[in-house]
């Protein structure tokens, strides 16, 4: 009523006093109204969080080049918290891609030679028929596949028999023989038809399947018709074409026919090699397990080519630089934290006439403390943003001039913005306490 | 229909006086220790109009602060509505302050970074007075000091005599029921001087209670109680 009365007045400007009188009637109905205690204040006209955020965004705004200079120590710390992780991370992934791709997934197992009385190289073992089978039941193994040179002697490899002596002599390719699990131990691809399986190797059917390279030498670039290559004066049928084989190149070059038809048909005596294709990281396991699996009496006569687990050495390198770097970061982080507090301490120092004034006006200390340290808050997390947004650049950039692809989990940058935040809260904290414990009065007087 | 200014005060007697001042004393530690109220006796009751003159220095400010619980008596009992407000916790008398009281500050206490419209919502910001209402009110207020062509300007642009109605609009934008003013017309001329103090006079009318600080004996005059304080102590004049 009185409020309503009130508003009645407000479209008036200036003007005359009525005479007072009303006054005493007034108030005793007004000391009644004023009975009740509960405050009858609607939540939504109480100071809220958003009231908080517009007071203390004016309080950040009042002096946009001292918040740079606030700031200026978490961009750094943050900034390069996360040059420091997005590095490790990125050097991480560039590791990780090549342990991946090739050597670090690939085993080698050869039969040891020794060198006879007449120098003459000799195999000490034997790689037994079935070594893939043994070898693909051991934890780690993923593939594995023979492979032997079948030595052609003068015996050549042709499109079509040739008879004809007079005939340009035709460099032949090379002739391997492998199980027929080889192709996917060395990572190889069919292109066209397919590659011979197991029945066509027990079987020892003349079948062959061609490097890309050799079936483009020859002349063969499809399979369904069913063409036929002669070695020798025997033909065999081509039933596929492969490429993509990275850990045996040599493979694209070739005719490849199963084992068993090599040995029935050229007296094959034992593979050369067993190609294995393992799980990352299981090198060392494969290159214990494996010679035993493949004669558990002479395990020591197989010569093993494993990829060396990660380099140790330059793993510690790398975590070298990680901690330098990381506490580097904490430094600046450090040195920021203590900026937003030093620079918040100044601003509640300069800004007691306001503090003062906010209490006349019914703000309680809860008011006061939390409109400072949501400021500083504000000012770690922009810090934080700024920071974590360079970093970013930083690692992109350079990563991209190295020819690295950057790796940096969204999570980090996310984080390390927020990181920013907290320290803008711990650094808050002190502030915003000392300026909800000035007394009013001291406060109103301090300032203007 | 509860105003805002009911937080925290209630009077349990009916006939409770506003203000009841029993032997106040404000010292500050000195050295030298400074009495800037000694023993101090005074009732203002609710509706009152009473002017503090006295030279400068003689605890008037003191006085005020003392009144709107920024401060608290070295010595002595304050009682508000009623109540001993030394039992009264922070919170409560950040909410009375906000809610009931009314300051026109000597030095105004303007945010230098906030527009003339900011600083006399500000007023409406801790109080619970509805959200719908305060820009208006806040306008209104503004308007009745003659400012609303001053809205959107900073403190720092503005005379003296305008910065010193900003601080009554913000002073009465919450309709108190009382209302501390610190030398309200200390910058104004003749004229606006007697327009701040009719809407003073205004708001009286619909119960307001006015303590008014002031060097100024026609200010002092219009009102309906004068004291005087020197040295400290307190006498009410005829
Ligand atoms: N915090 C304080 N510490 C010490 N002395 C103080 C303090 N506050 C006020 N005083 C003293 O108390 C006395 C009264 O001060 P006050 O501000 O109340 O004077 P005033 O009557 O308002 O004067 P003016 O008319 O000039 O504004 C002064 O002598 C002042 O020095
Ligand atoms: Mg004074």
């Amino acid at each position: 009523m009185k409020l309503q009365r009130w508003l009645a007045h407000l479209p008036t400007r200036l003007r005359f006093a009525r005479a007072p009188g009303k006054a005493a009637e007034a108030t005793p109905k007004a000391a009644l109204e004023n009975v009740a205690v509960a405050p009858a204040v609607k939540h939504s006209d109480r100071f809220l969080v958003q009231d908080l955020i517009i007071e203390a965004s004016f309080g950040i705004g009042a002096r946009p080049s001292r918040l740079i200079m606030t700031t200026l120590g978490t961009v750094l710390g943050i900034a390069s918290l996360v040059v420091t992780i997005g590095f490790a991370q990125t050097t991480a992934g560039q590791i990780a891609s090549q342990f991946d791709a090739v050597a670090a997934t690939q085993v080698v197992i050869e039969p040891g030679s020794s060198r006879d009385a007449r120098g003459k190289s000799q195999s000490t073992a034997r790689l037994p028929w079935d070594s893939g089978e043994r070898v693909e039941r051991l934890a780690g193994v993923e593939r594995a596949g023979l492979i032997a040179a079948v030595p052609l002697g003068d015996v050549a490899i042709t499109a079509v028999p040739v008879n004809d002596p007079s005939a340009a002599e035709t460099l032949s390719p090379p002739l391997l023989a492998t199980s027929a699990s080889l192709l996917e131990a060395v990572r190889g691809r069919v292109v066209t038809g397919r590659y011979f399986d197991s029945g066509h190797d027990t079987r020892g059917d003349r079948v062959v399947v061609l490097g890309a390279n050799a079936a483009e030498k020859i002349g063969i670039n499809r399979v369904d018709s069913q063409p036929s290559i002669f070695i020798g004066d025997r033909s065999y049928t081509v039933i596929g074409i492969i490429t993509g084989v990275e850990r045996r190149s040599d493979l694209l070059d070739s005719v490849i026919l199963p084992l068993g038809t090599a040995r029935a048909d050229f007296g094959l005596p034992s593979p050369d090699e067993l190609q294995i294709q393992i799980q990352t990281g299981a090198g060392d396991l494969v290159a214990r397990q494996a010679p035993i699996a493949l004669d558990p009496n002479a395990p020591e006569n197989f010569t093993v080519q494993a990829p060396a687990t990660k380099s140790e050495l330059q793993e510690s390198v790398q975590a070298d630089i990680n901690i330098v770097f990381l506490i580097l970061g904490a430094i600046a982080l450090l040195a920021g934290g203590l900026g937003i507090a030093n620079v918040t301490l100044l601003s509640v120092m300069e800004r007691v006439g306001e503090i003062g004034l906010r209490r006349a006006l019914g703000a309680t200390k809860r008011n006061i403390a939390s409109q400072f340290i949501v400021e500083s808050v504000v000012i770690g997390l922009l810090g934080g943003l700024i920071g974590s947004a360079l970093g970013v650049f930083a690692v992109v950039i350079v990563s991209l001039t190295q020819g690295w692809s950057p790796v940096l989990d969204i999570w980090v940058a996310l984080g390390a913005a927020l990181l920013g935040a907290v320290v803008g809260l711990v650094a808050g904290a002190y502030p915003a306490n000392r300026a909800s414990n000035i007394e009013p009065i001291t406060a109103l007087r301090g300032g203007t | 229909m509860i105003s805002p200014g009911a937080i925290g005060l209630s009077s349990s007697v009916e006939t409770a006086p506003v203000v009841e001042l029993i032997n106040v004393t404000r010292s500050f530690p000195g050295p030298p220790e400074v009495q800037a109220l000694r023993a101090v006796n005074l009732r203002i009751d609710a509706g009152d109009y009473l002017s503090i003159v006295g030279p400068s220095g003689s605890g008037k400010s003191t006085m005020l602060n003392v009144l709107g619980l920024l401060d608290r008596p070295s010595v002595g009992e304050y009682h508000l509505d009623g109540q001993l407000t030394s039992l009264l916790s922070e919170d409560d008398r950040a909410a009375v302050r906000g809610g009931s009281i009314g300051f026109v500050f000597q030095a105004f206490h303007l945010l230098p970074h906030r527009s003339v419209l900011d600083n006399v919502l500000l007023a409406t910001l801790y109080n619970g007075v509805p959200r719908a209402e305060r820009e208006h009110r806040a306008r209104a207020a503004l308007d009745r000091v003659g400012l609303n062509h001053r809205l959107n300007f900073l403190p720092g642009t503005l005379s003296g005599g305008e910065r010193q109605r900003v601080a009554v609009a913000r002073a009465v934008v919450s309709s108190p029921r009382l209302l501390l003013a610190d030398e309200p017309t200390g910058n104004l001329d003749a004229t606006t001087s007697g327009e701040v103090m009719n809407l003073f006079e205004e708001l009286h009318a619909d119960g307001l209670t006015l303590v008014i600080i002031t060097h100024d004996v026609a200010v002092a005059e219009r009102a309906q109680r004068r004291v005087r304080i020197a040295d400290g102590q307190l006498s009410e004049l005829a």
